[in-house]
C-alpha cells in the first residue's frame, strides 16, 4: 500500500466526496409536501451501479473465539458496503441527536428510565408474579421457560396440539437468541418473518446484523439479488419501492393462510398484564391479529411496574433509535380476541444469572433501541455480522459473554473504549465501562490470546524498571527507537501493514533533552 | 506551586518538543516544575487490555515518582484518565489516592486551576481543527460531547481562542473516535486505520491546515494515516501552540 498507484487508488476510496447531494432538502410526497417521517428526512445514500458482492459475517469457528478482526477486514474491503453502512447509521445517530436534543427534559428522562429499570430488575420476582396474575385474570395462558430450548419446546407443543403447521412472526431478538427458526425448521413448521428486514435475512439465511435494522448491512442491489434468487423477482430492478412491494405481495398471502402468529415484546406491564410491541411496519399487528392463535415471547427483563412508566420509555425508544417521536405502531395486547387464544412465554435464558453479576447486571436495562450500534465507530465500519453473535455492537459485546464466555471472549477487544455508546444509551447503561470490565474478566480467566498476554507481561515488567525502559527506548537500534515498546514488541507489525506510516525518527527523547538542558542544575538525585 | 511533570511515553519518544512546550508554558505561568527522571508510564496499555496485575508495578512506580507534589500535570488526557479513574491495581493508600486526585491534564490545569486567560507570546495564523481524545472528552470532561444535551464547553478551545491569528474549522463528526484506542490500533489495525483515514479526511474537507489535540497518541496515529495516503495535513499538540510555536 505504499506505491504511488495503490496510494492513489486507496485515496480515491477513502477520501470520498460527500455521499450526500448538495441541495438535498428532504423527500416530498406527490403533492410536493415535505415528508417528515424517518425515511423522508433521511438523506439518500448514493450507491454505485456496479454490484459489489455483499461481505459475509464472521466465519463459523464452533465454540472457538469469534474472529471479529478477520470479518471486519472483509467488510472494509467491500468499500461500497462499508461506506453506505457507515453513512446510513451515522445519519440515524444525527437524527437521534436532533429530536432528542429538542426535548429540554431529555437527560432527566434517561435518568428516570434507568431508575425505573433498576427498580424493576431489583424487584423482578414480585413484578413477574404480578404480571402473570394480571395476564391470567385477562384470560392469557402463561408459560415459563428456563432457557431457549424450553421456549422452543413450549411453542412447538402449543402449535402441535392445535395442528398448526405455519407460523407468522414479527421481529424478536429473543427468538433469534433461542435459535427458534432453526428449531422450527427441524420439526417441520414453516416460519415466516413479517418484518421486511428480518424477512430479507431469513430468505438469505443470515442472522440480523442490527437489532432494529436486521438487513442494514445490505445494499438494495443485494436485496434485489436475494429476492430474485428466492422469490423470482427481477434481479436488475433494485428500486426500493419495487422491492418493498415484492416482499409485501409474496408475504401477505402467507400471512392470510397462517395457522398461528407470534410477536416479541418491548415492554411487559406488571400491573395490567399488557404486552406492548413497537414496530414501524404494523407487522406485529398482522402477526398477532390475523390467525386465531397469538404467542408472545417475553424476556423476563422486559417488565416495567406500571402503565404510566410506559410513557417514559415510549418517548425515549423511537427518538433514540431512529430519530422519530414515536414508532409508527405501538400495539398493546392484553387479552385474547373473542374466539382466539393468547399465550405468553416468559423466558429466562441466562438472565437470572446475569442479574447476579455485580459489574454487569445493569446490562439487563437494555430496551433494544440499537443507538449504541449506530454511534459505534467500530460497528459502523465492520458490520453487525462480524461479531458472530445474536447481539452485535457495544451492547452485544457486554451481553454475549454471559451467553458463551469462551466463544465471545474476543469481542470486548473490538472496541476503542471511546464511550459514545454509554452517552447515547437511553437507560444509562455504562456500556464502555462494562466492555473494559469484561476485558479484565477475560484476562483473569486466561482467555487472552497467548501473544497478547505475553506482550502485556513483558511490557509491565519493562515499565516498572526505569533503567530497562530507558535502555529499550534510547540505546537500541533505530528500529527500536521508532515506536514505543508495545508496538515494537508486536510481532505482526500491524502498525504499518494496513495503511499507516511509521513516525519520523525523532531527534531525541524528552528525557535526554531534560538531562542536557535542565538535569544537572535541577532535580537530578 | 510545585508541579510534577509527567511526560507520556509517546511524547517522550516521538514529540519531545511538545514536552518542552508544556514545561516552558507551566514555568511562564509561574509554576515550579520538576520532572522526576525515573518516570515511565501510567500503566494504561496493560490496564486497557484487561491485564491489571501486569500494570501494578508501573502504577506503584508512578505513585512513587509523583507523591508529594501540589499537582501532577500531564499533557495527555488519556493518561490522566488512567491515573484518575483506573489506577486501581495497587492498594489504595492515602498516598495513592492523593496522587490520583492531584493529577491534572494540561488544558484543564490551565483552565480550571491556573485560570490562564492570556497567552500574549502565542501567535498561530492558521486554520485548525481540534481533535478530542475520547478519554479526555467522555472520561475527564475536557469538552462536552455531542451525544449529551448540554451547553457546549471546550477547555482546549477556550484556551486556543486566546491565541492571536488562529482560525477554527469544524470537521464533520467532530467528536468521533479516530481509531487509535491504545492497543486497539495494534490488534484491530484495519478498522483502526479506516477510522484514522476518515478522521483526517473530515479535517481536510473542513479546510484544516493543522489537527490540534491535547493528546499526542491520537495525533501519532492520525499522522501515520495521513502520510500513508500523501495527505499534507499537519498535526500539532496544543501545548506547542499555547507556548508560542512559530509554524
Amino acid at each position: 500500500m505504499s506505491g504511488t498507484n495503490s496510494t492513489t487508488e486507496y485515496a480515491s476510496r477513502v477520501l470520498h466526496p460527500e455521499v450526500i447531494g448538495d441541495h438535498f432538502e428532504g423527500a416530498r410526497d406527490a403533492e410536493g409536501h415535505p415528508l417528515v417521517h424517518a425515511e423522508g428526512t433521511s438523506k439518500p445514500i448514493r450507491e454505485r451501479s456496479t454490484h459489489e458482492p455483499q461481505p459475509r459475517g464472521a466465519r463459523d469457528r464452533g465454540n472457538r473465539p469469534v474472529d471479529q478482526v478477520e470479518a471486519s477486514e472483509r467488510f472494509l474491503a467491500a468499500t461500497e458496503h462499508e461506506k453506505a453502512h457507515d453513512e446510513r447509521l451515522w445519519d440515524m445517530r444525527l437524527r437521534r441527536d436532533k429530536v432528542a436534543h429538542a426535548l429540554p427534559e431529555w437527560e432527566d428522562m434517561r435518568s428516570l428510565a434507568s431508575q425505573i429499570k433498576e427498580h424493576s430488575l431489583t424487584h423482578l420476582d414480585r413484578y413477574l408474579e404480578q404480571f402473570e396474575a394480571a395476564a391470567k385474570a385477562n384470560g392469557v395462558t402463561v408459560h415459563w421457560a428456563a432457557d431457549g430450548a424450553e421456549h422452543n419446546r413450549i411453542v412447538h407443543d402449543i402449535l402441535k396440539s392445535r395442528n398448526a403447521r405455519t407460523l407468522i412472526k414479527s421481529k424478536s431478538m429473543l427468538t433469534d437468541e433461542c435459535g427458534f427458526r432453526a428449531y422450527m425448521a427441524g420439526v417441520g413448521i414453516e416460519v415466516v418473518e413479517t418484518d421486511l428486514g428480518e424477512r430479507i435475512q431469513q430468505l438469505d439465511h443470515e442472522e440480523p446484523s442490527h437489532i432494529i435494522g436486521p438487513a442494514i448491512h445490505k445494499t438494495r442491489a443485494d436485496v434485489a439479488e436475494v429476492f430474485a434468487r428466492t422469490l423470482g423477482s427481477d434481479p436488475d430492478d433494485d428500486d426500493i419501492l419495487h422491492l418493498a412491494h415484492v416482499q409485501r405481495e409474496t408475504t401477505r398471502p402467507l400471512i392470510l393462510k397462517a395457522d398461528a402468529g407470534m410477536t416479541g415484546c418491548n415492554f411487559a406491564v406488571a400491573e395490567t398484564g399488557t404486552v406492548v410491541v413497537c414496530t414501524n411496519e404494523g407487522n406485529a399487528d398482522l402477526s398477532a391479529n390475523t390467525p386465531p392463535l397469538h404467542i408472545a415471547s417475553i424476556g423476563i427483563e422486559k417488565i416495567i411496574p406500571r402503565f404510566e412508566h410506559l410513557a417514559v420509555f415510549l418517548r425515549l425508544l423511537a427518538r433514540n433509535a431512529i430519530g422519530t417521536p414515536m414508532t409508527q405502531y405501538t400495539s398493546h395486547f392484553r387479552a385474547p380476541r373473542v374466539g382466539g387464544e393468547l399465550h405468553y412465554v416468559i423466558v429466562d435464558n441466562g438472565r437470572s444469572e446475569r442479574l447476579g453479576l455485580k459489574e454487569f447486571w445493569t446490562s439487563l436495562k437494555c430496551i433494544r433501541c440499537g443507538a449504541c450500534m449506530n454511534t459505534c465507530p467500530v460497528y459502523r465500519r465492520s458490520g453487525g455480522l462480524s461479531y458472530g453473535a445474536t447481539y452485535p455492537g457495544p451492547i452485544g459485546i457486554i451481553l454475549d459473554p454471559t451467553i458463551n464466555r469462551r466463544k465471545y471472549s474476543s469481542l470486548p477487544f473490538s472496541s476503542t473504549l471511546n464511550g459514545s455508546c454509554t452517552n447515547v444509551c437511553p437507560v444509562r447503561i455504562n456500556i464502555h465501562e462494562q466492555i473494559f470490565a469484561w476485558r479484565k474478566v477475560m484476562s483473569e480467566e486466561h482467555r487472552l490470546p497467548f501473544v497478547k498476554a505475553e506482550m502485556m507481561k513483558v511490557l509491565g515488567y519493562v515499565l516498572a524498571r526505569p533503567a530497562l525502559y530507558r535502555a529499550a527506548l534510547e540505546s537500541a537500534d533505530e528500529a527500536l527507537r521508532l515506536l514505543p515498546h508495545f508496538i515494537v514488541a508486536n510481532p505482526l507489525n500491524t502498525w504499518t501493514d494496513k495503511g499507516r506510516d511509521m513516525p519520523e525518527t525523532p531527534t531525541q527523547t524528552f528525557h535526554s533533552w531534560w538531562r542536557q538542558n535542565r538535569g544537572r542544575a535541577r532535580n537530578t538525585p | 506551586m510545585r508541579v510534577g511533570l509527567f511526560i507520556p511515553c509517546y511524547m517522550d519518544a516521538f514529540e519531545h518538543e511538545a514536552g518542552v512546550a508544556t514545561l516552558e508554558l507551566l514555568e511562564r505561568l509561574g509554576c515550579d516544575v520538576e520532572y522526576p527522571v525515573d518516570q515511565t508510564c501510567c500503566g494504561q496499555p496493560m490496564t486497557n487490555t484487561g491485564c491489571h496485575q501486569d500494570a501494578a508495578a508501573a502504577e506503584a512506580l508512578f505513585v512513587k515518582n509523583f507523591a508529594g507534589y501540589d499537582y501532577v500535570v500531564a499533557p495527555s488526557g488519556s493518561c490522566v484518565h488512567q491515573v484518575r479513574v483506573n489506577l486501581t491495581a495497587i492498594e489504595q493508600t492515602a498516598e495513592v489516592r492523593a496522587v490520583r486526585e492531584r493529577t491534572f491534564e494540561l488544558t484543564e490545569f490551565l483552565h480550571d486551576i491556573l485560570k490562564a486567560s492570556e497567552f500574549p507570546w502565542a501567535h498561530f495564523p492558521h486554520k485548525v481543527g481540534i481533535h478530542y481524545n475520547c478519554n479526555s472528552l467522555r472520561g475527564i470532561n475536557l469538552a462536552s460531547p455531542s451525544e449529551i444535551r448540554a451547553p457546549f464547553l471546550s477547555k482546549p478551545k477556550a484556551l486556543l481562542e486566546k491565541v492571536s491569528g488562529i482560525e477554527f474549522v469544524e470537521p464533520a463528526r467532530w467528536d468521533e473516535c479516530c481509531g487509535f484506542g491504545g492497543t486497539f490500533s495494534v490488534f484491530e489495525p484495519a478498522v483502526s486505520v479506516k477510522m484514522g483515514q476518515d478522521k483526517i479526511a473530515a479535517h481536510s474537507r473542513a479546510g484544516a491546515e493543522y489537527i490540534v489535540s491535547a493528546d499526542s497518541s491520537c495525533l501519532l496515529h492520525q499522522k501515520g494515516c495521513a502520510r500513508h495516503i500523501g495527505n499534507p495535513i499537519k498535526v500539532m499538540h496544543i501545548a506547542r501552540i499555547l507556548n508560542g510555536v512559530s509554524a
